[in-house]
């Protein structure tokens, strides 16, 4: 069959390169822009999503990253040379999607004015052989006036919403319907060029930082007041929304009974928000799904934990160190880990390793240590590692606020703590006191500045693709024509463009109307 | 009754509902080996597609749609249950349907012992999926779609998910975790799980597919013979099953978008962002990249049929992957309670 019976075709036949670079690069813009290739280029980009998947992503979780790097030094370099921990970053990732969005546009561009010039024309004009059609039907009737055969068929279709030309000598016509499927196809792949910029604009223009906050205390949105930050490439510190908030108080819940004993059933932070300095405080709840929205930010309450709070005093019986010790959950009862360090405690500086357990065990397990028993702090006790000598703050080099490198340090002995209960430590290198427990909440605040757009693509892609995938876009033609023993022809056919399983039944119909335009003697189906 | 009795029961349900889908496995295998009166017409309808393809080879088949084509001289394959000898396909169904409603059972016991929807964990997840399988065949059938046919394999996926559900991903009625307990897991998760019934039915006609498109091809030159090509002579024609499949994943890829992004909008209230590569969240995006490239290659010169359909089996594997391997091999946000 010919290419002209498919007004449908959108695909150009692969051809050589014609000579010349302009010639060359037409080649490879057309090939880009090729169904073929869009086709190859998603099924790249599918392949290359899944090791992200596999190894640990440094963006993710960076501590297994670390991980893996101890475990086997050699095969990590091997992954790492190739991005495999940083693969949705990778420079091979982003030349798939790269390649796909320029495919993209140079696909849409053209199929939008294409569609454009159909939406305002007229079903192109019925083929010289509509036998020749994949889906065809004709009928021989009695004698009759073609062309009020015609006019009537063309009635009947226009009032089924379809377009309908009429030809000029009135003998055939060709009608189709079904437009708003290319229109639903082209929304769906313009929502997904929407996406994808909004995700770039996110990227190049937001940021994302975590603070841990004890109850009671403050966070004010500055850069030095984070733990964690990864800004966009673009970000800059003015980007940084000036509101402030305090946390009043933390309330978590677990389940006291059941298989699940244990497990968190709520937990929720009650802040006190100040959108900028000086503004009014306002009273407001965070819990895990209900994030707080400030000035375009979003705080969420990621996790909590328990602060012990500790007084120290030095050899000299000076305070040297009071507050509250953030301390890493280990398992899901809140068995937690934490350090104190006391850099100006005198004659020597001390550190103290921290086990807390929410709820103590009745008994110590040798060779695990004290585990907690229930994430509430029901009775909370610390156990006591201290240390002494140089703690190498000085040096300048970042240190693990959790962990103690203890390689340099004298051990002054362990002790477990109740709450008001003081541990004097020997040699008169001064005292401990465990003076009680405080929540704190784990933070994450975040500016996203192109998720507005990254949800309107998301909704409009679907929207699109319902659309196409529901409607179906068809072409029937008709032609009565008077045949050589005085009797009329009546010729029907149909193309759809895609799967059309009532294709075969609209040209049926078109048909049989025509034919019951005429009265239908000895009609013969052929 | 209490909590426990309820999780008793639905427990026992299950049991019950894999006893009965054996034995409706059996029956459609029955209906597939001895259901000789359908052999006839489905030859017949074959015989239509077959000259077709014949005369089309010599031409070159990128530019004409033939899939339009089908549709008008396919003659309507054959539906189950409607001759005298068809009666292990009625077995099937009937012992399929009564699989369905100890399958409701169990969803609505499990849900009142744990006093909430029941779809919170792996363990009802899968339950959910089958279900929904179950559900979706039989709600084709009394539409009456004819996909009788395509019993069989549904039954065995059904199977195979409540066994792998019972033995890996069991644990008791509870409470959520905090993260868990929100509007949008209640329409995240009841799209995941209706999309997984309608990906079943489609890779089911898109396996049966592959058979009768086999036996088509080799019946051209006329080598058939063996079981496959056995079990591919009772089946309606290659375009029919293609079609039936088509429109299986034509709903259950906006479907499964919509999965996507309320997983992200739910994502985003409990974890702080939308999207954050979890493997979970990367192998839901592998498989719509893999339905997307599915249809595609639909529209695709060259790549109709048997390259579709093999496409469209990746994205099959992809889904379950995603659905059951991704809790049993990687460490994610996703993994929840109980598993
Ligand atoms: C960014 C990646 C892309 C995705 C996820 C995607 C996805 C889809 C999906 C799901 C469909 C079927 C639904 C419908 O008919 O509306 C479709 C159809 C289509 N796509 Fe894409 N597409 C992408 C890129 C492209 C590119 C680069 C091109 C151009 C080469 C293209 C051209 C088409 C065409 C012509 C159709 C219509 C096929 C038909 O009529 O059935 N797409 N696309």
């Amino acid at each position: 069959m010919a290419a002209d019976l498919d007004p449908f075709a959108t695909d150009a036949p692969i051809r050589p390169p014609s000579l010349g670079a302009v010639g060359a690069a037409r080649w490879v813009w057309r090939q880009l822009t090729s169904m073929r290739v869009a086709l190859i280029l998603l099924f790249l980009l599918a392949v290359a999503a899944v090791p992200g998947s596999v190894f640990p992503q440094r963006g993710v979780s960076p501590l297994k990253v670390q991980d893996f790097f101890t475990n086997d030094p050699t095969l990590a370099r091997v992954l790492d040379s190739l991005s495999m921990f940083d693969v949705y970053a990778a420079p091979w990732f982003a030349a798939i999607y790269l390649l796909l969005t320029v495919s993209l546009v140079g696909c849409i561009v053209p199929r939008v004015r294409a569609h454009w010039r159909a939406v305002r024309s007229l079903p192109p004009p019925a083929p010289r052989n509509l036998h020749r059609l994949p889906v065809h039907r004709s009928a021989t009737v009695d004698a009759a006036d073609p062309q009020a055969v015609v006019a009537a068929v063309a009635t009947s279709l226009t009032k089924r919403r379809f377009r309908v030309r009429t030809s000029e000598d009135g003998l055939s016509l060709a009608a189709e319907k079904g437009y708003l499927r290319e229109s639903g196809n082209l929304v769906f792949h313009v929502s997904l060029l929407l996406l994808l910029v909004g995700l770039g604009v996110s990227a190049l223009l937001g940021y994302k930082g975590t603070v841990v906050v004890v109850e009671g205390q403050g966070f004010s949105n500055t850069l030095s007041q984070y733990d964690t930050f990864q800004p966009g490439r673009r970000f800059d510190e003015s980007m940084l929304a000036p509101f402030s908030f305090r946390l009043d108080a933390l309330d978590a819940s677990y389940l006291t009974d059941g298989p699940r004993r244990g497990q968190p059933s709520a937990f929720a932070a009650d802040v006190t928000v100040t959108d900028s300095p000086g503004a009014a405080e306002v009273p407001v709840q965070i819990s895990v799904n209900h994030p707080l929205g400030v000035d375009g930010s979003k705080v969420f309450l990621l996790g909590t934990g328990y602060a012990p709070r500790f007084t120290v005093r030095d050899g000299n019986g000076d305070v040297v160190f009071s507050g509250a010790v953030p301390t890493l959950p280990q398992d899901a009862a809140f068995t937690s880990t934490g350090v104190v360090k006391v850099p100006d405690a005198q004659p020597d500086q001390l550190a103290f390793q921290v086990r807390f357990t929410p709820t103590a065990p009745s008994q110590v397990d040798p060779l695990l240590g004290p585990a907690s028993t229930f994430p509430e702090d029901d009775a909370p006790r610390v156990y006591l590692g201290a240390w002494t000598g140089d703690l190498g703050l000085d040096d300048g080099v970042a240190q693990n606020i959790y962990a103690l490198e203890t390689a340099d340090l004298e051990q002054l002995g362990n002790r477990a703590l109740d709450p008001g209960e003081s541990w004097q430590l020997a040699g008169g290198q001064g005292s401990i006191t465990f003076d009680g427990v405080s929540e704190f909440g784990n933070f994450q605040v975040a500016r996203d500045p192109g998720r507005f757009w990254v949800l309107v693509g998301a909704v409009g892609a679907i929207a699109g693709v319902v659309v196409s995938l529901t409607v179906r876009r068809r072409r029937v033609w008709v032609r009565v024509t008077p045949d050589e023993t005085g009797r009329t022809l009546v010729t029907g056919a149909g193309l759809a463009r895609t799967e059309d399983s009532g294709l075969a039944a609209e040209v049926d119909q078109v048909v049989a109307l025509a034919v019951a335009e005429v009265a239908p003697a000895g009609e013969e189906q052929r | 009754m209490t909590s426990q009795t309820l999780a008793q029961a639905s427990n026992v349900a299950v049991y019950g509902a894999m006893v009965v889908l054996t034995l409706a496995m059996v029956a459609f295998a029955a209906d597939l080996a001895l259901g000789s009166g359908r052999v006839r017409a489905a030859e017949a309808a074959r015989s239509v597609s077959v000259r077709r393809r014949a005369a089309a080879t010599p031409a070159s088949d990128s530019v004409v749609d033939d899939r339009s084509a089908v549709a008008v001289a396919t003659p309507p394959g054959p539906a189950l249950g409607e001759r005298d000898d068809e009666r292990w396909g009625r077995i099937g169904i009937s012992l399929t349907a009564l699989a369905w409603l100890l399958l409701t059972v169990a969803l609505v016991a499990r849900g009142l012992a744990a006093g909430r929807p029941p779809w919170g964990n792996m363990y009802e997840f899968v339950l959910a999926g089958s279900w929904w399988t179950l559900t979706v065949f039989g709600f084709l059938l009394v539409r009456g779609r004819r996909v009788g046919h395509l019993g069989g394999v549904i039954a065995g996926a059904a199977l195979v998910a409540l066994g792998v559900a019972v033995v890996q991903f069991y644990v008791p009625a509870a409470d959520l975790v905090p993260a868990l307990k929100s509007t949008w897991l209640w329409i995240h998760v009841s799209a995941a799980t209706l999309a997984a019934g309608v990906f079943t039915v489609g890779t089911a006609a898109t396996v049966m597919f592959l058979l009768a498109d086999r036996y088509e091809r080799r019946s051209l030159t006329s080598t058939t013979g063996g079981v496959r090509d056995a079990l591919a002579r009772r089946l309606p024609s290659s375009q029919s099953l293609d079609r039936t499949a088509y429109r299986a994943y034509a709903f259950a890829f906006p479907l499964w978008f919509f999965v996507l992004v309320s997983g992200a909008i739910w994502a985003e209230d409990a974890w702080g962002r939308y999207w954050g590569w979890d493997p979970k969240e990367t192998w839901s995006f592998v498989t719509l990249v893999i339905f997307a490239a599915y249809l595609h290659a639909r529209a695709t010169a060259g790549w109709r049929g048997r390259s579709a359909a093999l496409i469209a089996l990746v994205g099959f594997v992809a889904f379950v992957f995603n659905f059951v391997g991704v809790n049993i091999f990687f460490s994610g946000f996703h993994s929840y309670a109980g598993l």
